[in-house]
């Protein structure tokens, strides 16, 4: 079975003057799947999403959204996708059911079908009581779904969202990626925009790493984590004495190890579970005292760093998890 | 199983007509939630119909005429002349949040974003016309030609409100900022409309000021309404060969500023809008 791609983005370029902001992209986005486009501010992602919308127009190549091009049948594209931008584009002087509606007739709804369609999203996205309140007074999260329910008045199958998160507090992220969750529940497509490793790694069934307007990597979130090198296993001593015993022991199961004094960490090189398991049976025989001991595979960040020799920006709340310590070469 | 076909609602497209009223029916809530976007057509200008006609009106004399009837024609293409800002002052504040982006990536005809936009400018500035009319009779202006000659003057108005219009796009296109259109608008255009017979006759100008006035766009359709309302006498025989001909070339100045402006607005606009 073949499934069809939802979004191919084949070979696209965009120049500004002088400046290549995309750079040659291609990517696929099977149908019914999340890709997560993922980069640093100014990597081009935005360009990207612009073009696959038909807000922009490429320098060159192409590409297709539910199967039509955007440059040959834009408005086939515009009929089959929904946007939700950086900005929450949402008409601030208009309440929640005028800017659904302002949209739903732009489409050529039904009047009907708007109106059950606006109080299905109201409700789904938790603004029934704010409805008739104009968007100037809402919170930014508030704004953001609102954004994404004008998105969906037209249950677009295909749907682009440009950093959709950015900006919100971490309540009103985990809210808006349970909506999104749902969306692909019932079938959408989605193509999203990140700076977060984390939102990228949650969502995404295949991430694109892009910088500097090309595509630097690509594949699930755990082909990249593997590209960015093998898993470890990382013990942690409750004295920091023991490091040197530690470390010959560890010796005899794995070949490469290093020691952080400070943090009275070793990190050895691991394929799998296996040698977890292994290095903790030599540490159950021996004296020495461990507060932890547990598998590490390497964070979206370390990816980043390792593919880009810089990490991905910014470093919000999002990627603290991400541990100091990395793999050895 | 093609689930590209969702439970999708049927998503017939509105023509540019159906689309450019849905815009306009956006423009008017904004008019309606924010009534101070009406001050300047309303409350402003009642304020300057009466001060120019008490203030100024007493020691400028007019021939043939008083100065209130003067007076009105001159202030109602000022108005018209505004509605260039105007334009331009809302299409910047779609552009810099992104609702023309919105409205772009719909299945509409992108022409409905600017056809919107212009009609609810010149519904705006209508209503300050009408306001001025109102006042103007309060206070003694009168239309004394008869209604055709009326409504023709009414119409090479709204004429000129058109090409300034495009003016007001291609300016709101080129522009990022709000208070930038303002400042620029407001610069131009207030030399535009003083420098012209709208509010004192222009024959006690310097002589090179009053060529400059004289050959003003905005003195030829004061000087048409004038005469199609029957406020004031035809311009004097030494007056400048546009304002002795003012509706034939009121009419040549809208057309010829509607092909300079309409393309280069068409131009700007579509660059702005595809990058």
């Amino acid at each position: 079975m073949n499934v069809t791609p939802a979004v191919e983005a084949i070979d696209l370029v965009k120049r500004f003057g002088d400046n290549t902001a995309v750079d040659g992209v291609s990517f696929v986005v099977p149908e019914g799947s999340v890709l997560g486009l993922l980069g640093p501010n100014g990597a081009g992602k935005t360009t990207i999403v612009r073009m696959l919308t038909t807000l922009s127009v490429p320098t060159s190549g192409t590409g297709r959204v539910a199967g039509h091009d955007i440059i040959g049948a834009p408005d086939a594209v515009r009929r089959s996708m929904g946007l939700t931008g950086q900005a929450a584009t949402v008409d601030e002087l208009l309440t929640a059911r005028e800017n659904l509606r302002l949209i739903g007739r732009l489409y050529g709804l039904p009047r009907p079908y708007i109106r059950e369609a606006t109080d299905s999203l109201l409700d789904r996205f938790s603004l029934t009581d704010a409805g008739d309140r104009i968007a100037k007074t809402y919170s930014g999260g508030m704004r953001r779904r609102l954004d994404l329910a004008v998105s969906l008045i037209a249950a677009p199958p295909v749907l682009f969202l440009d950093e959709p998160t950015t900006g919100l507090d971490p309540r009103s992220r985990s809210e808006l990626w349970e909506v999104l969750r749902g969306l692909v529940r019932d079938g959408t497509t989605l193509l999203l925009t990140t700076q977060y490793l984390e939102e990228a790694d949650l969502l995404a069934d295949d991430i694109v790493v892009i910088d500097k307007g090309r595509v630097i990597a690509a594949g699930s979130p755990t082909q990249l984590k593997d590209q960015a090198g093998a898993a470890s296993v990382v013990v942690t001593l409750t004295h920091a004495s023991d490091l040197g015993r530690a470390e010959q022991l560890i010796r005899t199961c794995s070949s490469e190890v290093h020691v952080e004094e400070a943090s009275r960490r070793l990190t050895a090189h691991a394929s799998g579970l296996g040698d977890m398991t292994r290095i903790g049976n030599v540490f159950e025989d021996s004296d020495i005292a461990v507060d932890d001991l547990g598998l590490k595979r390497p964070s979206l960040d370390d990816v980043f760093l390792h593919l880009t020799g810089h990490r991905a920006e910014p470093t919000g709340e999002s990627d603290t998890e991400s541990e100091p310590e990395k793999v050895m070469a | 199983m093609t689930s590209l076909q969702l439970n999708r609602p049927p998503i017939e497209p509105p023509n540019v007509v159906k689309a450019s009223t849905t815009v306009v029916w956006r423009n008017l809530i904004h008019i309606r939630r924010m009534p101070e976007m009406l001050l300047d057509v309303t409350v402003q200008s009642v304020m300057f119909v009466l001060l120019f006609a008490y203030v100024f009106g007493g020691s400028i004399n007019v021939p043939g005429s008083n100065y209130k009837e003067f007076l009105l024609p001159g202030i109602m293409v000022q108005t018209m002349v505004f509605s260039s800002a105007i334009v331009a002052m809302g299409l910047t504040n779609d552009l810099q949040k992104g609702i023309v982006d919105r409205l772009k990536s719909l299945p509409i005809s992108r022409s409905s974003v600017l056809v919107g936009r212009s009609i609810s400018s010149l519904i705006h500035s209508s209503i300050g016309i009408a306001v001025m009319g109102v006042t103007g009779l309060l206070i003694g202006w009168r239309i004394r030609n008869g209604i055709v000659d009326g409504v023709l003057g009414f119409l090479l108005l709204l004429l000129f409100g058109f090409a300034m219009i495009w003016l007001g796009i291609w300016v709101g296109s080129l522009m990022r900022t709000v208070e930038a259109v303002q400042g620029f608008m407001f610069t131009v255009m207030f030399p535009l409309t003083f420098v012209a017979n709208t509010f004192a006759p222009t024959k006690d100008m310097p002589s090179w000021l009053r060529v400059i006035a004289e050959w003003n766009p905005v003195s030829s359709l004061t000087q048409a309404c004038r005469e199609l309302w029957g406020n004031g006498l035809p311009a004097p025989a030494d007056a400048a060969w546009p304002l002795q001909h003012p509706i034939l070339v009121s009419v040549g100045w809208s057309v010829l500023l509607t092909a300079i402006f309409a393309p280069l607005a068409v131009s700007a606009f579509r660059r702005r809008s595809q990058d």
